[in-house]
């Protein structure tokens, strides 16, 4: 090895950059330039349109069935529905994520490991086939909706086919992805400046938020993130269990380039939702740093 | 008073763990079920597991997705391993560097997926399990990096340091001392890759080609008349294979201590 | 020395030929999923000596993508009758010449010329089935229902609250056109403005939008109504003998799928073998034995007395004219069908 920093850290570098330049970044170039381009012929793409920002204009503005142009609040809606969603689901793995990884740090190094092996376990079956089961589960004449039809005083109440069983659905989905990031953080987190606090007369919640939760932060930022952006791509819990009344950001885009064969399209809302992310990555950015400071 | 425990956390996390299994529970109950029907239960029978071992199509879409999860997700930890060594120390240009890195999570996956088949195309890569691997380690990058550079974050330079003080050479002291206490991280990072690229479904309908479809994609196509318990069986045998898998990367990781 | 060098260039110049010609004993087949009965795979191996190697998909849309990526070689794909002229005008399929082939003379003759194939120069049909309206007779005491798609546009009060629509903007649109009156792929802004009213005011009688688990949902009970293809009517009857299908008056769509070979395809003589096999009267009945759609092969005294007997799969003749072939509709009108679909769900 090399003694200069600067050229190991290029050698160290080099094998993951390329690869997401190779495979993320030029397929995103091309992305970008599809989304000026206009749909056409039988592939979805036509190649030889002069760019244009008509797809982005459609995402706001159409041409109503009368032919006026109109505000089309549709996509704004979806938009707004999905980050809902997205945002609530990140909220609830926070909320049993969190004392997750904390109960978890105060184990022993064997009960530790056996955690983390039962929390990872069920995720090695296939999403659908998860939602399948969450289906069995909360169907109508199953057992838990008349465990809960006969404690509830206004009578059964619908588990399935509404936002709670999507929010269940989602949540089931990307737990471990919140608790993974926090455990790693706690798990070598050094106790005794929990211990130093309590001591110096901090009280046990005081202690908590002023050295606990700031070092946990890191964690707390990477697992949002592993959460709410898949989420937010989500189609296939809210399809199956929200009963298909609304759709998605991830379902419209999925459309486009399935059955209305509009990859341009399609390309325009995914570029808009990459625009979405990166606001939050950024906001999320200058947040942690002020913090720092 | 135990200044490590925390009131009420031990409860929650039984809850939690309650909400995972019973999932679980419900799908490999189900798989004995005898009635074609997943949702409706008659009696039990052990037909759907005579009925993979008779489908060539159902076996060699669970040896795919095994075979791509196991090449994508070692690929992608070691790339993210040494990623996460060079991002541990603070240089110009780190943020940058960094958002480079988690690229892939802030990019929703069929965009990234449509876009690499029309690439692919471009290139005239051949569909198939070659240009699965390559685009699963792609996305996979992040999911193994951020793990291990948490576990490396707050970790203890002054080990290195005082091991390099004490004449160990750069190689002997990321060996003997960094991948020790770094190993947790790795392994997250390997768990996440691994279950990420296993349960992958879009980028594999897109990149998958002749004799190379995936469990997830097959399950997927299959459902327009409804998942059969023939599915949960094949889970079920999944969910065996990798938990055996887990534990023995686990108990490894434990002898390396 | 020198003899035997130049004995065994010559064997290896005679012998490379011979192995090209001599195609691998492999097909790759590219079939919906679970659109096949696997057992019959190793029947078709036993008596060809041909593996099959079967991939699967959910869509005329991602075997048209596939297709025109040009990366993946299938030997067989089973393509819907109304992408095949597009398929056949950009040069993706080979010409396979079907009336050549010996099992030929078991199709039956309405199968003869279909339209988006007039001479089956390039197809060969293998299954074909309608979506049309299925409910369960126990919802209304055992009694007929109208056969019209008003039963699932304007719902009687049975059924409100009970009914599963198709998620797929094409079949729920190209219904509510049929029952409008309205042509198929129409670019009308007008037509649209009344299709979206009729969905708008069906929505909130409407227990979900779904196109999975469509057998289950109905043999399960879960739904009363489904709007859904005749194929899973008839599996889930097997299951819950109080499900009918109706074939509506204004007009059943009708979707016919067949074989047909990629120009790039690495096999094509055991393609051919293949679709000449799936022609055979005992084995065409063996697909509608175990997948439940009628096949287009002179084959009924195979098929088995469960599915006979039911209207589902055993068409009556008498709803042979209500019988629309599905269309591929340009862009606009695609286009059209999504804002209406984006406007019902937005």
């Amino acid at each position: 090895m090399t003694g200069n920093p600067a050229l190991r850290r290029l050698g160290l570098l080099t094998p993951a950059l390329a690869t997401i330049a190779l495979l993320i970044g030029l397929p995103l170039i091309l992305l970008i330039w599809i989304s000026l381009l206009q749909k056409g012929g039988s592939s979805g793409v036509d190649w030889n349109a002069a760019p244009s920002l008509g797809n982005y204009i459609r995402l706001a503005w159409e041409e109503d069935f009368d032919g006026t142009m109109i505000l089309n609040t549709s996509y704004l809606v979806i938009l707004l529905r999905s980050v809902l969603q997205a945002a609530l689901t990140t909220g609830l793995s926070l909320l049993f994520g969190l004392p997750v990884a904390l109960w978890m740090a105060g184990l022993s190094r064997g009960q530790r490991d056996l955690m983390l092996l039962l929390i990872t376990i069920p995720f090695w079956t296939n999403l659908l086939v998860r939602n399948y089961a969450w289906l069995i589960i909360l169907r109508e004449d199953g057992w838990l909706a008349q465990a809960v039809g006969s404690v509830s005083p206004i009578g059964p109440i619908p588990l399935l086919y509404n936002d709670l069983a999507v929010a269940i659905g989602l949540t089931y989905s990307f737990l471990p992805f919140m608790i993974l990031p926090l455990y790693t953080v706690f798990e070598k987190f050094d106790w005794r400046l929990l211990e130093a606090a309590h001591d110096l007369g901090a009280s046990r919640s005081r202690a908590l938020r002023r050295v606990l939760i700031p070092i946990a932060m890191p964690g707390i930022a990477a697992g949002s993130l592993l959460v709410f952006i898949p989420c937010l791509g989500a189609f296939v819990t809210p399809a199956l269990l929200g009963g298909g009344k609304t759709l998605m950001l991830g379902n419209i885009i999925q459309m486009q380039f399935g059955a209305s064969r509009n990859w341009p399209f399609g390309a325009a809302l995914a570029v808009v939702l990459l625009a979405l992310m990166l606001i939050v990555m950024v906001a999320m950015a200058i947040w942690r740093n002020r913090r720092v400071r | 008073m135990n200044i490590r425990r925390f009131p009420l956390t031990r409860e929650i996390s039984l809850l939690v763990l309650v909400y995972l299994y019973v999932p679980v529970v419900v799908l490999v109950g189900y798989s004995f079920n005898a009635n074609r029907t997943a949702t409706v239960w008659s009696h039990a029978s052990l037909d759907w597991y005579g009925r993979i071992l008779a489908n060539p199509t159902i076996q060699s879409a669970a040896k795919n997705s095994l075979v791509l999860a196991l090449c994508a997700a070692t690929a992608a930890t070691v790339i993210a391993l040494l990623a996460a060594l060079a991002t541990s120390r603070a240089f110009p240009g780190r943020g940058g560097v960094e958002a480079v890195l988690n690229t892939p999570l802030i990019l929703p996956e069929i965009v990234v997926a449509v876009a690499t088949l029309m690439l692919f195309v471009a290139l005239g890569v051949q569909l198939g399990l070659g240009a699965m691997i390559l685009a699963h380690t792609a996305f996979c990058i992040p999911f193994a990096y951020l793990p291990i550079r948490a576990r490396l974050e707050g970790m203890n330079q002054s080990f290195g340091e005082a091991a390099q003080d004490l004449y160990a050479n750069r190689f002997r002291c990321f060996r003997r001392v960094t991948l020790p206490l770094l190993w947790p991280g790795i392994m997250a990072g390997f768990t996440l890759a691994f279950v990420t690229s296993l349960d992958d479904f879009l980028t594999s309908f897109f990149l998958s080609g002749p004799g190379t479809t995936t469990l997830p994609v097959y399950i997927f196509s299959s459902i327009k008349a409804g998942i059969t318990p023939e599915i949960n069986a094949i889970s079920t045998v999944m969910l065996v294979i990798s938990v055996l898998l887990v534990s023995l990367s686990f108990f490894l990781g434990r002898l390396r201590r | 020395m020198k003899r035997t060098l130049t004995a065994l260039t010559l064997a290896a110049m005679t012998a490379l030929p011979a192995f090209a010609q001599d195609e691998e004993k492999t097909l790759f087949f590219y079939n919906w999923t679970d659109y096949y009965p696997v057992e019959l795979l190793a029947k078709f191996e036993a008596e060809t000596g041909i593996k099959v190697i079967l991939d699967g998909f959910d869509s005329n849309d991602t075997l048209l993508a596939k297709l025109q990526s040009g990366g993946a070689a299938y030997d067989v794909i089973v393509p819907s009758d109304y992408v095949i002229p597009g398929m056949i005008k950009d040069g993706l399929l080979m010409k396979i010449d079907t009336p050549s082939m010996e099992n030929y003379v078991h199709m039956k003759d309405a199968f003869k010329n279909p339209d988006f194939d007039p001479t089956h120069e390039y197809t060969a049909p293998y299954l074909w089935g309608v979506t049309g309206l299925a409910y369960d007779s126990a919802a209304v005491g055992g009694a007929e229902i109208e056969h019209s798609w008003k039963e699932l546009f304007e719902p009687r009060p049975e059924f409100e609250g009970k009914i599963a629509e198709l998620d797929t903007a094409s079949d729920v649109i190209l219904a509510a056109s049929l029952y409008l009156g309205i042509p198929q792929c129409t670019e009308s802004n007008d037509d649209a403005k009344r299709i979206l009213e009729l969905l708008e005011a069906q929505a909130p009688k409407l227990k979900m939008y779904s196109s999975d688990s469509t057998v289950d949902r109905m043999a399960s009970g879960e739904v009363a109504m489904y709007h859904v293809w005749n194929g899973a009517t008839a599996r889930a009857t097997a299951q819950r003998d109080t499900i009918r299908f109706i074939y509506p008056k204004e007009g059943t769509p009708m979707f016919r799928d067949n074989f047909a070979v990629p120009a790039n395809a690495p096999h094509p003589e055991n393609a051919k073998i293949f679709i000449n096999w799936m022609m055979a009267p005992e084995n065409a009945a063996a697909v509608s034995n175990a997948i439940a759609y009628a096949n287009a092969i002179k084959s009924d005294e195979f098929l088995d007395p469960k599915w006979r007997a039911m209207d589902a799969i055993n068409m009556p003749e008498e709803y042979a004219p209500r019988l629309v072939p599905t269309m591929d509709c340009g862009p606009a009108a695609r286009e059209l069908r999504d804002r209406i679909w984006t406007r019902l769900k937005g």
